[in-house]
């Protein structure tokens, strides 16, 4: 039970009033924090996995033979031969409108139309994603294959370009991960000092209950039920406000369908971890305030 | 040791024997404490201000633990006894303290319910005996006032009632008739001896020599300076238990 039963009766031995004024607020802001670090390591941790996954698998054949008709020819042959071997799961030539559209954007001619641009003799490119399985083997065989239909072309692995960038990304999810390790902390903490503050403000009342026979545990039972009723309002604001933030910023991000950024979303398994978040957040405190009082009674007589 | 109170107390309810108590590095304000209660009696603890009165009665409600000797209540030891058997034996005791000690937040009736409900009694049967004793300290219409609201010899009343709601084996008082005229002071004697005369060993700390005189067959125990006055050994060794 996060927020123990105490008969009304017994609820009466503490004051109506709230035992910590600003705990609420503070917890309320350490859960906002904490939401929103969850939400971007979530975020982020995905997106390394999709990037990891895409270009894991994914080689680019750049054929850079001088004659354009001997260069398409060569295209289709790999492109063909490609997909008929049992290691590759695809392949797929590269259109030339979409590598002008691509060189356009960074040359200044986003709609790669520019006739200098056309005259710019390109690569034919061929993407190849690979089956499962062991890597280094199926590069060596995409070679000798690639060898014998366009000599003179390049193998290149996406991963040893793209490789770094997953790995910052990567990086990133975990320093989002501390962040809310170090903010649970501090959340904890909050509990403990106003754990401590209760007991010191009712300590008149708790040497009370003890002389007429109350144990530890119905003491802390009433401290526990409050200071989890307590945490737990600043943990619904601090919900209600990092939802609103994160709603608001999926929608901006939900114009972003281009390059790495598109890969980034929070999946049914993150939502429903950020979901649970506060559920276990005020589990924590109750068991933070239970284990914090049990402790300062015990050096009461 | 062949003459420890604990070897001829016979069914003493409570046992103090050589029990000395400090409070840190400073000399002991209790020493050789040792004397023997025996269920059903009547004892009055009086000794000038400073003698460490409040000290002795702090150890037989269980506040205090001896810095050395021998205590126990209702034939256990309570030196070595582990704390989460503490509530058991305090329920078990009534105190009416000096100063009061109501919650403020809550009202007279329950304060005066909160004994029983700790030990778990239901609303449903807390409220006959409740409402009875606040009739009987004539606060039954200010059931529902809280204890800054009352006189302090209301809130004495209250204490009192806290107190002995529970029919505790040992009711504790100190000074319970230092807030109250006269007349209370008998009406709340005669409770405690009413209570005496079903069983319940009662020790009243006072300075009022006038209240020791009202009360017949009941004992005297004087501190003086930290000690126990006992020429004659009766608290020791009760006539009752002597072989």
């Amino acid at each position: 039970m996060i927020i123990p039963r105490v008969p009304v009766q017994h609820r009466r031995l503490l004051p109506d009033r709230r035992l910590s004024g600003p705990t609420p607020w503070v917890i309320a802001i350490l859960m906002m924090l904490t939401l929103l670090a969850a939400g971007a390591g979530i975020g982020l941790a995905r997106a390394a996995n999709n990037i990891g996954d895409a270009i894991a698998g994914r080689v680019t054949v750049q054929i850079v033979t001088a004659n354009p008709v001997t260069r398409a020819e060569q295209a289709a042959e790999l492109r063909r031969r490609a997909s008929a071997a049992p290691y590759v799961r695809g392949a797929r030539q590269v259109g030339q409108d979409e590598l002008l559209a691509t060189l356009g954007q960074w040359l200044g001619s986003a709609g790669g139309d520019d006739p200098v641009l056309r005259s710019l003799p390109l690569p034919a490119l061929v993407d190849i994603d690979f089956v499962g399985g062991e890597r280094a083997g199926q590069l060596a065989q995409l070679r000798a294959l690639v060898a014998q239909t366009a000599p003179g072309a390049r193998v290149i692995p996406h991963a040893e370009w793209l490789g770094p960038v997953a790995q910052l990304i990567r990086s990133l999810a975990w320093v989002a991960a501390g962040m809310v390790l170090l903010m649970t902390l501090a959340s904890a903490a909050v509990v403990i000092m106003t754990a401590r503050a209760a007991l010191g403000t009712h300590y008149a009342t708790i040497e009370m209950l003890h002389l007429i026979g109350a144990t530890d545990r119905q003491i802390t039972r009433l401290f526990q039920r409050r200071i989890a009723i307590d945490t737990a309002y600043g943990i619904a604001l601090g919900s209600v406000v990092a939802a609103a933030i994160m709603l608001l910023i999926g929608w901006q991000w939900s114009g972003v369908t281009s390059g790495l950024a598109a890969t980034a979303s929070l999946g049914p398994a993150g939502w429903a971890l950020l979901l649970a978040l506060p559920l276990l957040a005020i589990a924590l405190a109750a068991l933070t305030a239970r284990l914090t009082l049990l402790a300062a009674l015990k050096k009461i007589l | 040791m062949t003459d420890t109170p604990s070897g001829r107390a016979g069914g003493a309810m409570v046992e103090f024997d050589r029990v000395g108590l400090r409070y840190g590095p400073d000399a002991e304000i209790l020493a050789d404490i040792s004397f023997n209660l025996q269920p059903g009696s009547f004892y009055f603890l009086t000794g000038a201000s400073g003698a460490g009165k409040t000290s002795l009665l702090k150890m037989l409600y269980l506040a205090q633990r001896p810095s050395r000797g021998l205590v126990r209540l209702f034939g256990e030891d309570l030196v070595s006894m582990p704390r989460h058997r503490l509530p058991g034996f305090r329920r078990r005791i009534g105190v009416v303290f000096q100063d009061f000690r109501l919650i403020p937040h809550l009202s007279a009736r329950d304060n005066i319910a909160l004994p029983l409900r700790i030990a778990g009694v239901s609303e449903e049967d807390l409220s006959g005996p409740v409402g009875e004793m606040l009739s009987w300290i004539g606060l039954g219409d200010r059931a529902n006032a809280f204890p800054p609201t009352l006189s302090g010899g209301e809130q004495q009343r209250v204490a009192i009632a806290r107190a002995v709601i529970a029919r505790p084996q040992l009711l504790v008082a100190d000074e319970p008739t230092g807030n109250v005229d006269p007349e209370m002071a008998m009406r709340l004697l005669g409770l405690f001896e009413a209570l005496n005369r079903l069983g319940t060993t009662v020790v009243v700390a006072t300075h009022d020599i006038h209240l020791i005189s009202r009360i017949d067959n009941a004992q005297m125990m004087r501190l003086e300076k930290g000690r126990l006055a006992d020429p004659t050994g009766a608290l020791r060794y009760p006539p009752a238990n002597r072989v």
